[in-house]
């Protein structure tokens, strides 16, 4: 009996460390990897970023090119080593050829670089908005058909200088390449168009204290941009409702989404009339936008209007099957066949024509919002205005837009 | 493992083979690792082998101080940290911050030696206190460090970190190539494994272990308490510090999140898991959670697998406190009942010693 035990243990053990990829690649299914986060500070995000990308499957009734569409999830916690591991297990055990994903701005850059290692493997963008991930030393067989945080704020600082006449902004932004390239993107026009930044505050993602962040910020700006997201955006917003803070906020594209509008605390006073501008506006009455609310919300546990990061990962996926599609679902050469579709490709997204620019990187329509109360008292973003096919460099010649630097804390800036 | 050899002098030394003395469980399991390359994939022999062995050593340095030194430490990743963190700095990166591109003959050893520095000055802070306050002071410390390093744009280049790290080429030999980088990290895992089971008979390992079970009356005998603890410490930082090196070849990047404090408790739980009475347990340990976070997604999906992952844990932990150490124990054969029983007699000694700190 207990050798029996033994040997069982001995056998689990040795079957556990040595299963050689157990690789069920049948020839009628293509296996896509999706990767978000599905654990730590932006679980919702990743799991809303999964109703997209489903969304997108469900479009093509789980088939393409006549072969099953099989999906092998990843997970990370927004951290850059948490993503490329997980991405490492997709590729190398699982042995995906077509990966989506990561859904956060380092990880972004971190899955760019790991992708270089693998040139047989198709990347395609989750919802990572980090500007360099395209924009400098960028890799091949990456591709991003969603855009970048800096496309995200088009017409957001001149309609804040002009429109609502801010002269002086502070900005609070979590600390990492995201938030910077939004708050670069929003600065890019506000300051251009005259206005200037006295004060940016950097916190660290999962920061669950803001008082000390909140008594920092001059009593003499006009408003506040914020650029957080998840657990951070609702832990800031309440507790600024709570010190009873004045000045009227300008919100991050991810600030005042679905994900943060939904959740429960009391910040409605502070979030009403909230400009923003991002890749979607809840309501967006085009009727591509409204077919592609109906299908996401047949998804389960899905938001009364799908997140910016269920647009992304719809967008993203959708361009991998149509570009499958085109080649028939041929993956034999390596995917060279997919990756050049994929480099040429152009189609109708819910939020307009998306097609990609020479780094890879979308050029796609974005939307000035504002926050607004529904009839049925849920929060939504108004649309105001449509910028159309804003590129990565914002309309600036490239090489002027290069010289500006790579964004961080410190680049721009306009005291 | 069959003859944990934690009693060596039971027989008189001439009459032992070299068998003996090695242990036929270590033989096998040391042929085992060895052929292993040739039974696994490039994806079992890093993201599995290499890694459990790298989280092993980690682990390991925290079972010397725990095991040992009755000294709980949850900074031991941040150890490792430093060493990573040195590397990133002294050789070649690609995130454009510092990367002086020197040798690898002078960062890596730099990196070891930086390393067991932080440690024993962690060690010089948290041997003041005892217990529960040792591990509190270890937390604080990896958590300062972590915000620290997150929040340091000069030196540390904040939350993205350092990417683009690669291991060096030697002897035309790339090292983080599977078989290379595998045999590596077996090597170092090996090396460190045999010191801890060395020292922990030599002098300096009876004296740690007198001073774990009895610290007033080691220091009424004379023994300087204080630096016999902190020299633990430093030479537990050693080994976090060569395994810092291999972790940030494997990951081929370091960030704050490599040495934040969930990956911290991860090392403790891989330490309990495993068992903290015999060097081999922190390896055991980091096998099965390696495999467990590897693959309970596939199991159970995106949304639950974390609990998955907890109650495999608390299940272990729940049927064996000891961790797949005492799990070993339960299943062994009949045939070897008479060793068995002096070992577990020996074993229990130690134990009971271990419970009066």
């Amino acid at each position: 009996m207990t050798m029996k035990r033994r040997t069982l243990l001995a056998l689990t053990l040795a079957t556990g460390l040595t299963a050689p990829g157990i690789a069920l690649a049948q020839a009628d299914t293509i296996k896509i990897g999706l990767l978000a986060t599905f654990e730590g500070a932006f679980t919702v995000l990743g799991e809303d970023s999964e109703r997209g990308a489903m969304t997108a499957v469900d479009e093509f009734g789980g088939m393409v090119a006549g072969k099953k569409i099989e999906i092998v999830k990843g997970s990370s916690d927004a951290s850059p080593d948490s993503a490329v591991r997980a991405a490492r297990k997709l590729v190398e055990q699982d042995g995906v050829k077509i990966l989506v994903g990561p859904l956060s701005g380092d990880e972004g850059i971190a899955v760019k670089d790991y992708a270089k290692t693998h040139p047989d493997v198709t990347f395609l963008n989750g919802s990572s908005a980090a500007q360099d991930t395209t924009l400098r030393d960028p890799a091949d067989n990456f591709f991003r058909f969603s855009t970048d945080g800096a496309q995200w704020m088009a017409g957001l600082g001149t309609y804040a200088y002009n429109d609502r006449g801010y002269k002086k902004v502070a900005t609070v932004a979590e600390d990492y390449s995201f938030p910077y390239t939004q708050v670069f993107g929003f600065m890019a026009e506000f300051c251009k168009a005259g206005g200037t930044v006295p004060s940016k505050s950097w916190v660290p993602i999962g920061n669950k204290d803001y008082s000390s962040v909140i008594a920092a910020i001059p009593d003499d700006v006009d408003a506040i941009y914020v650029a957080l997201g998840g657990a951070d955006a609702v832990n800031f917003l309440s507790q600024y409702n709570d010190a009873g803070g004045q000045a009227p906020l300008i919100g991050g594209s991810i600030t005042v989404d679905q994900t943060v509008l939904t959740a429960k605390g009391r910040m409605r006073d502070v979030l009403i009339g909230t400009p923003a501008a991002g890749p979607t506006a809840d309501t967006n009455d085009s009727q591509a936008w409204k077919d592609f609310t109906a299908a996401y919300k047949k998804q389960d546990g899905a938001f009364p209007s799908p997140s910016l990061f269920a647009h992304a990962y719809y967008i993203n996926m959708k361009a991998a099957l149509l570009a499958l599609d085109k080649v028939g679902g041929d993956l034999s050469d390596d995917g060279a066949k997919l990756r050049q579709e994929l480099s040429t490709i152009s189609f109708e997204t819910p939020t307009g024509k998306v097609s990609l620019d020479s780094n890879r990187n979308a050029i796609a329509d974005m939307y000035l919002t504002e926050v607004s109360e529904a009839a049925d008292g849920t929060l939504v973003n108004k649309l105001i205005k449509v910028t159309p096919q804003v590129n990565q460099t914002l309309g600036i010649p490239t090489d002027e837009f290069l010289a500006l630097g790579a964004v961080s804390r410190e680049n721009p800036s306009c005291p | 493992m069959s003859d944990l050899p934690l009693s060596p002098a039971q027989k008189p030394a001439g009459a032992r083979s070299w068998i003996e003395t090695l242990g036929l469980a270590h033989i096998l399991l040391g042929l085992f690792l060895l052929i292993y390359p040739a039974m696994a994939s490039d994806f079992f022999l890093t993201q599995i082998g290499g890694y459990s062995l790298v989280l092993g050593m980690i682990s390991l340095s925290l079972m010397l101080l725990a095991g040992y030194g009755g000294m709980v430490s949850l900074a031991q990743i941040t150890v490792a940290g430093a060493a990573g963190y040195v590397v990133a700095i002294f050789g070649v990166n690609n995130s454009g911050v510092h990367g002086f591109g020197w040798p690898w003959w002078v960062f890596v050893p730099l990196a070891i030696a930086i390393a067991s520095l932080v440690s024993a000055l962690i060690g010089w802070i948290a041997v003041r206190t005892e217990g529960i306050y040792t591990i509190m002071i270890t937390l604080a410390v990896a958590t300062a460090c972590f915000y620290f390093t997150q929040q340091n744009y000069a030196l540390f280049n904040g939350f993205p970190g350092y990417n683009g790290l690669r291991a060096p080429e030697v002897f035309g030999v790339y090292w983080r190539d599977p078989v290379p980088f595998y045999y590596l990290c077996l090597a170092m895992a090996t090396l460190a494994y045999a010191a801890v089971l060395y020292g922990a008979r030599s002098t300096f390992g009876l004296t740690l272990q007198a001073i774990r079970d009895n610290p007033r009356r080691m220091r009424a005998i004379g023994f300087n308490v204080t630096a016999h603890k902190v020299f633990a410490w430093w030479l537990a930082g050693l080994i976090a510090g060569a395994a810092g090196v291999l972790l940030v070849w494997f990951n081929g990047r370091i960030s704050p999140g490599t040495i934040a404090v969930g990956p911290a408790i991860n090392i403790l739980v891989i330490a309990i898991i495993g068992g903290l009475r015999h060097p081999i347990g922190p390896f055991l340990g980091a096998v099965v959670v390696t495999l467990m976070q590897t693959f309970a997604i596939d199991i159970i999906g995106a949304e639950r697998f974390n609990t998955l992952i907890g109650l495999v844990f608390l299940l272990i932990v729940f049927i064996s406190p000891d961790g797949i150490l005492g799990l070993w124990e339960r299943f062994r054969p009949q045939a070897g009942r008479e060793d068995w029983r002096t070992f577990r007699t020996a074993t229990k000694q130690v134990g009971n010693k271990g419970r009066k700190t």
